[in-house]
């Protein structure tokens, strides 16, 4: 047998390479590196079976490199092995200046390129007011991602909802997916460890499916992609994402795949090992986004994790103060129901995005009062002017 | 002793922010003082002592690509190449990606 030419295409014997696949070390010439990554993606979405024909899917879009690869790759598919599926967009607007709103014109052209319908749906409208920029006035840099990714994930349902559609699909990459499980390796969450290896994720507090047809798939190979396949996307860093837990395990990964390539599929795999392992483990996903939750999927770092955590024991006390009362001391027994204040599924009485808007109005006037005295303006402080205002005319009136 | 070449440089995936938003520009690579060879480790270390205008570290770790950085040669990964064993000739492209940004 011929060993195959460093200098030609494995596959086809006759081009230059010019990718090295990370996984197979492969040396793949342009067209047979797009077949070849598109191919594996649709292999991932036949053997797990993610698609039902005549399903209508979200593509959660960010404008981002995965989303807008994850976008074009899905609509290739879907012409060329006839998935019978529809493809619409469904983008969040958090309502960060400088940061989303670029990016989201991005989305539009990938709508307009793709042909596929778009929806954007802004934190603004969705959470009275709150619009990111104004939680981050309002408690400062530090755990704001915590406020993003509960608001990012109802947000998504919510937008799904709204299209009347039952499945979201979005960009998660294998690294991603690797980072995700060494963090919660590293925190010692193995109920998380379990959830986010999946490629589906049917939450029990969402009504709404998610699935991560990237999983297999390296980054290097979809920004390649993206290159080879001239795609139109946005590069940015999340301006408020402190990159501090997450970044580390992401220098990590990256420094892994350098000195062996294979690493990072490995880590997947590893996740998934563990899933298998463990089984059902712990409480049901309670409104948590696996990949913790940012608008990017590399956002969110140390303080976000912490915030996490405390925002759970809290919860957990919550829990188990009410499980004491009506006597039930199980602790999976979490009932299912709906927000009292917004309708969204939830274990508790008000949901996640609910316990955080309250805490967020509660502040308002206290950090008013703060910030009065260093003449700051901020829309609190105007909605506190307001209502003086008003007060002072129905004095007036008296 | 290496002779300086003239290369067109890229950066994408949001390394341009620290290379003063340059997303492509033709650039002449004058020749190591030292007589070394000008192969690419040496263009990665000049562009970041002379050209790179933001946070090194988004660049270069103890002076070498920092990973998670891809690094085009006219259009294939430099790993087909040699890397910083490179010898550019005038008229490459040269495209430095990160995938380190998110979206
Ligand atoms: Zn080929
Ligand atoms: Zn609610």
């Amino acid at each position: 047998m011929l060993l195959p030419n460093p200098r030609l295409c494995a596959r086809c014997l006759t081009a230059r390479p010019v990718v090295l696949r990370p996984k197979t070390q492969e040396r793949l010439c342009k067209p047979c590196f797009l077949l070849a990554f598109e191919t594996e993606i649709h292999e991932t979405i036949i053997s797990t079976n993610i698609f039902t024909r005549g399903e209508k899917i979200a593509i959660g879009a960010s404008g981002g490199k995965d989303s807008t690869v994850l976008a074009s790759v899905l609509k290739t598919l879907n012409e060329r092995y006839d998935y019978g599926v529809e493809f619409v967009l469904l983008s969040i607007d958090e309502g960060i200046k400088g940061y989303r709103d670029d990016s989201l014109e991005t989305v539009k052209r990938n709508a307009q390129q793709y042909e596929m319908e778009l929806l954007i749906v802004g934190y603004e409208e969705l959470y009275g007011g709150w619009t990111m920029d104004k939680v981050v006035g309002q408690i400062g840099k530090k755990g704001n991602c915590t406020y993003c990714g509960v608001f990012r994930r109802q947000a998504l349902d919510r937008g799904a909802e709204l299209l009347g559609i039952k499945h979201v699909v979005t960009g998660h990459n294998a690294d991603d997916i690797a980072e995700t499980v060494f963090m919660n390796l590293l925190r010692g969450d193995l109920p998380r460890l379990h959830r986010c290896a999946h490629i589906t994720t049917a939450s029990s507090t969402s009504p709404i499916k998610r699935s991560k047809p990237l999983k297999y798939a390296y980054e290097k190979e979809i920004v390649l992609y993206a290159h080879h396949k001239k795609l139109d996307y946005f590069s940015t860093e999340c301006i408020y994402s402190p990159e501090a837990f997450r970044g580390s395990a992401r220098a990590l990964i990256k420094n892994l795949e350098k000195i062996r390539p294979s690493s990072i599929l490995d880590v997947v795999k590893s996740g998934e090992a563990f899933a298998a392992m463990t089984g059902d483990i712990g409480p049901p996903a309670a409104e948590e986004e696996g990949e913790g939750g940012c608008g990017s999927t590399r956002s969110g770092g140390g303080s976000m994790a912490a915030e996490e955590r405390r925002l759970r024991n809290k919860e957990k006390i919550v829990t188990r103060g009410k499980a004491n009362q009506k006597g039930a001391r199980k602790r999976n027994e979490q009932k299912l129901g709906s927000c009292v204040r917004c309708g969204y599924l939830t274990s508790q009485e008000l949901c996640k995005a609910c316990v955080l808007l309250d805490g967020l109005n509660k502040t308002v006037p206290r950090v008013e009062v703060e910030l009065e005295g260093l003449k700051t303006i901020t829309d609190g402080v105007q909605r506190v002017d307001l209502h003086m205002d008003e007060i002072k005319r129905a004095a007036a009136a008296i | 002793m290496s002779k300086p070449v003239t290369v067109t440089l890229e950066f994408s995936g949001g390394l341009e922010t620290v290379f003063n938003n340059i997303k492509s520009r033709k650039v002449t690579i004058p020749a190591p003082e030292d007589g070394k060879t000008l192969d690419m480790g040496y263009v990665v270390k000049y562009l970041a002592d002379n050209l790179l205008k933001g946070n090194r570290d988004m660049f270069v770790l103890a002076d070498k690509i920092r990973p998670g950085i891809l690094v085009l040669i006219n259009d294939a990964d430099w790993e087909l190449e040699g890397e910083e064993e490179y010898e550019p000739k005038d008229g490459d492209s040269l495209l430095f990606v990160s995938t380190l940004h998110g979206g």
